[in-house]
């Protein structure tokens, strides 16, 4: 039984990073750069809900509405202003630089605009969940709504990228940008829309992130973000339905061996298994094989 | 040829960005001041006519602590008090009729940073130091001011260590001491016989806590059936620790941790209807003051702390309303140790009847041998004395939150 | 004529941080440096040592680390329990000569020991694994108690109490707390010479047939390989050498501060970040680059103390528009045509 406890609170943890993920492996896909500042759209995403919930409304919907809108004109802006300059620079690390530096910069912002003390985040899930077993396995509403949300979303990305016109653009950019470019796709567009669906995704993902774990600081995107980011890796970046697995399984395994190995040392087993999959698999789970051209 | 230009560039680029900053430094600091917990020299009364004024000596004390990053609100409250407690002292005509100026530097939570803060601050001539608020920055520091033999009273340092130089005490407990005297409380007021515990393995403090208290409890007679760790990479979920403390029938789960990560345990605890007794340290202190937070969750929470900001006393009753005019936010208990620390000074400065025209090393060796024998009196003890140790004897007080607040526990 | 050239350019480098090194030290002599700017020699040079090591990794080798600090977190602790047990045993000078040998050979076994698994992966999924391994170092040492009395060293992953210690005896490492207490020997004299002799070793190797055939693989490795280099042995050579550097920032960084403890601010991801945005900044593959930049960015936020809370929001900012300026392709451009004027103008 508590073993079935574990695995809930485990997926709950995985379908967050999960959601994360889909972002990350997104933008990575189609502009080809880690965008590090993804973790703090959430954290924006946060303070926004926070904000219209207990000053200007109080009606959840219309917080997570304006979260999303605002994040998706952060990335969208961001990319214009901060990214796109630097497409076709000599090093495509000088992009990631990049990205750190918005992201200290949403942090200090954050920091100056809210304070540095913890805010208690109200749950916009107000379901409690249900009980099974006589009481004994309770699931918690906000962790059947995350799950639904992150099969929901991927679901809908799939049909997006498959069936949309938009989403087959996306797919030729993220294939050959020059050879887009000549099938008259407008390359911008596509990616500043692939900035647009990020980093909604990022908005919903703190209303989630946050509901699940209701604590509020200017830092609470960046940790998150790391591990999405690796949850990402580990399903083969670029791939949608890899960032989805790898979100889970990374949630699941760092809940197990935190319950059955180490609470210590959960973190190096984490990224321990992380290596060895990444060993036996060079790229990730669901990721495409590197052709090599000689 | 190529990259030695781009490198100018970057010179070049770094050089103009900082003329161009350091050009609008003061405007920008004065904002600061109306919007956010500023930490500037203060100049609030700088017409009064005192003797020290006139002559231009002031005393000078610096504060450091993390102003920014995951930690900034602990820093932020201490640097925040020390100008609060600054303030009024000026007000008052000063520190034997001289007036006083302080200043706070950020040390990010480095070791590294805090001691490049504290040289900053000795460039600016600072006479104490105030900080800093971390123990492992204010270990690095201490060997600084030992060097200097500068007299430093840190608020918030509570490792062991951080007092072993003669020139450093501290204004909180230690955390040994904390650990031990929540031990015995447990013991002696039979709370349970089943201990859980949640810790931060990746903190100084909280491993430092729960070291001592799991060697103590043996002796008082209950036992530890779960000690579960967290680390600062992983501090969301706590589910695994809080299951595994149900599992074991845990009556009692003590949390030396701080109340930013307790307060999304005890949310957590509810959801999953896990109700033992909740048992704190003082960095528990301010978990009622979490905007937004719940306080039912916190109902029943037994924590040892000097300091709680909703007590009805003068003094801390006008602590509390004056930090929440100034800086918008309630203030917890680094704050009251910092806000102690000022007031401590001044005492030991009057005893002493010092001067601010005296050498650094002069000062603290009139502070050092002052503060031995002072009682001093404020927000986290009505009673304080040191020993040359550098520890503080003061007496724990166990409070149970009750409707929302601290009560006195029995 | 290239030979000449290249010895030249060496020469430059290391001619920069030897004034470097006078001018400070003449200031700090006739007592015009502040304590300020005193206390940042040794942690500025560590930084532009790393760095140097992070270059190597990047630049030369040509694959993305991001966890460096990593190795420079095994030089530290190594470094510092060996200073801490033999503090009373053996004389200054010899003591942190042997310091840096251990450390910079602990950091140099594990950099060999990671780069095998790691120099298999490619691109992203390399630089994800070597974040892996830095988070990894973090987090294990952070579960380590050691501590030594009459009986003989002890060693536990849970806590202290397991060491079961004699009461005559020291927990040299205890967990989180880390180490306490080691003595301060760095200066700002030992950091130029350590600092000297890292980029003695990465330009010489540079320069060198290993070198040549390290960049032979990072510009094209199928092709290095048909020309019959050992594509294993010389990234492994580089990634190994790298990592020793690391080692010896390392050392430098145990014993310039007394309290060491193994936390994300010193050693995680964020850290070696940091060290990325030097090697970025410098110039990929240029060594001299990121000696400078890592002096000029680690000066910076110090330099910003002025402006308090606004002080890492104006350095963010500041980042971001020197990335924009120095690698974007209109912002180079623009300065090209820029420079051509200024050159037909003097002309």
């Amino acid at each position: 039984m508590s073993f079935l406890i574990y695995l809930i609170n485990g997926l709950s943890l995985g379908s967050i990073y999960a959601i994360i993920a889909l972002g990350y492996t997104m933008v990575y896909g189609i502009a080809k750069m880690l965008n590090f500042a993804h973790g703090d759209f959430i954290m924006v995403g946060c303070y926004v809900i926070f904000t219209i919930c207990s000053t200007l409304s109080g009606n959840t919907f219309v917080g997570i509405i304006a979260a999303i809108i605002l994040c998706t004109l952060l990335g969208v802006t961001t990319e214009k202003v901060a990214y796109k300059p630097l497409r076709g620079a000599a090093s495509p690390l000088a992009v990631l630089i990049t990205a750190i530096g918005v992201s200290y910069f949403l942090e200090n912002l954050a920091l100056l605009i809210f304070g540095a003390d913890i805010k208690s985040f109200s749950s916009v899930v107000s379901w409690q969940g249900l009980s099974f077993a006589g009481g004994d396995l309770k699931i918690q509403g906000v962790t059947i709504i995350t799950i639904l949300s992150s099969v929901v979303i991927l679901i809908v990305l799939q049909l997006f990228i498959h069936k949309t016109k938009e989403g087959q653009a996306m797919l030729a950019v993220a294939e050959d940008k020059g050879a887009a470019m000549l099938m008259g796709i407008n390359v911008n567009k596509t990616i500043s829309l692939t900035f647009a669906i990020g980093s909604a995704l990022a908005a919903i993902a703190g209303a989630l992130l946050c509901s699940a774990y209701p604590s509020l600081s200017p830092y609470l995107g960046a940790m998150p973000g790391i591990k999405a980011f690796v949850a990402a890796v580990f399903g083969g970046i670029g791939s949608i339905p890899g960032a989805m697995i790898g979100g889970l399984v990374l949630g699941i395994v760092e809940i197990l061996s935190r319950t059955y190995i180490s609470s210590q040392l959960s973190d190096a087993i984490v990224f321990g298994i992380l290596i060895v999959v990444l060993l036996v698999k060079p790229t990730g789970l669901l990721g495409k094989k590197i052709q090599e051209k000689v | 040829m190529k990259k030695m230009k781009s490198l100018v560039s970057v010179m070049a680029a770094t050089a103009l960005l900082a003329g161009t900053i350091a050009g609008c430094g003061g405007n920008a600091s004065n904002n600061a001041a109306s919007t956010n917990g500023e930490s500037t020299a203060t100049e609030t009364a700088e017409g009064t006519a005192s003797e020290g004024a006139a002559s231009g000596a002031t005393f000078k004390i610096g504060s450091i602590g993390p102003l920014t990053g995951g930690a900034a609100a602990y820093g932020l409250a201490v640097v925040n008090s020390v100008e609060l407690a600054v303030n009024e002292i000026n007000a008052n005509g000063g520190i034997n009729g001289y007036q006083v100026e302080m200043k706070g530097e950020d040390d990010e939570l480095n070791a590294e940073k805090s001691v490049n803060a504290y040289n900053t601050l000795k460039d600016w001539g600072m006479q104490f130091l105030v900080g800093s608020t971390t123990s492992a920055c204010s270990l690095a520091v201490s060997e600084n001011t030992h060097e200097d033999n500068m007299f430093q009273l840190t608020p918030s340092a509570s490792a062991a260590d951080c007092v072993n130089y003669d020139n450093v005490f501290r204004v909180c407990f230690s955390d040994p001491n904390q650990g031990l005297a929540s031990a015995q409380y447990i013991g002696s007021h039979k709370l349970a016989s089943k201990v859980a515990i949640i810790y931060d393995s990746s903190d100084v403090y909280s491993s430092g806590i729960y070291q001592t208290f799991a060697q103590e409890a043996p002796n008082q007679g209950f036992e530890v059936v779960s000690a579960e760790a967290f680390t600062a990479d992983s501090k969301t979920d706590f589910s695994v620790q809080l299951q595994k403390a149900k599992d074991a029938g845990a009556e009692l789960l003590f949390l030396p941790i701080y109340y930013t990560e307790a307060s999304l345990i005890l949310t957590q605890a509810n959801t999953m209807g896990f109700a033992p007794i909740f048992f704190g340290v003082d960095g528990m202190d301010g978990i009622l003051t979490v905007e937004n937070f719940d306080t039912s969750l916190a109902e029943g929470l037994m924590l040892l702390t000097p300091f709680a900001a909703d007590a009805t006393d003068d003094l801390t009753v006008n602590y509390v309303k004056n930090y929440q005019e100034k800086y918008g936010e309630t203030p917890n208990q680094f704050g009251a140790d910092a806000y102690d620390a000022v007031y401590i000074i001044k005492q030991c400065l009057e005893e002493a009847g010092a001067t601010p025209d005296m050498s650094v090393s002069d000062l603290c060796e009139a502070v050092k041998s002052t503060i031995v024998k002072i009682t001093a009196s404020g927000l986290t003890s009505e009673t304080m004395t040191w020993d040359a140790s550098g520890e503080p004897n003061k007496e724990p007080k166990a409070v149970v939150i009750k409707d929302g607040a601290y009560v006195t526990a029995e | 004529m290239a030979a000449k050239k290249r010895l030249r350019d060496n020469l430059i480098t290391y001619g920069i941080v030897i004034a470097l090194y006078l001018i400070m030290e003449i200031l700090m002599k006739t007592g015009n440096l502040s304590s300020h700017l005193k206390g940042l020699l040794v942690p500025m040079t560590y930084y532009a040592i790393i760095a140097v090591a992070l270059n190597l990794c990047v630049g030369i080798l040509g694959e993305l680390s991001i966890g460096h600090c990593g190795f420079m977190c095994i030089g530290a602790f190594s470094s510092a329990v060996f200073s801490k047990l033999t503090q009373n045993n053996i004389p200054t000078a010899p003591r942190f000569f042997l310091a840096f040998v251990i450390g910079i050979a602990f950091a140099a076994l594990f950099g060999f020991l990671i780069g095998i698994p790691v120099l298999r992966l490619k691109g992203d999924y390399l630089a994800i694994v070597t974040l892996a391994f830095g988070e990894i170092i973090k987090n294990v040492i952070n579960a380590i108690y050691f501590g030594v009395d009459s009986k003989g060293p002890h060693i536990s992953m849970n806590n202290v109490m397991e060491l079961g210690m004699e009461p005559d005896g020291q927990v040299v490492i205890n967990g989180a707390m880390g180490i306490t207490g080691t003595p301060r020997d760095a200066n700002f004299t030992i950091a130029i010479v350590v600092l000297l002799l890292s980029l003695f070793v990465v330009l010489n190797l540079m320069n060198s047939r290993d070198g040549r055939a390290i960049m032979a693989v990072r510009d094209n490795s199928i092709a290095a390989e048909s020309a019959g280099i050992n594509v294993t042995r010389y990234k492994m050579m580089a990634f190994t050498i790298s990592a020793a550097i690391a080692g010896a920032a390392g050392v430098l960084f145990s014993h310039n501060i007394t309290s060491l403890t193994a936390t994300s601010q010193y050693f995680g991801y964020n850290a070696s970040i940091m060290i990325l945005v030097y090697v970025v900044l410098g110039g990929i593959g240029n060594i001299r680059g990121s000696v400078i930049a890592a002096a000029i960015l680690y000066l910076l936020p110090e330099m910003l103390r002025g402006l308090n809370t606004y002080r890492m929001l104006i350095y963010s900012i500041v980042l971001i528009v020197m990335m924009l300026f120095n690698w974007a392709p209109a912002a180079v451009q623009w300065r090209q045509k820029v420079a051509h004027k200024f050159i037909k103008r003097n002309a």
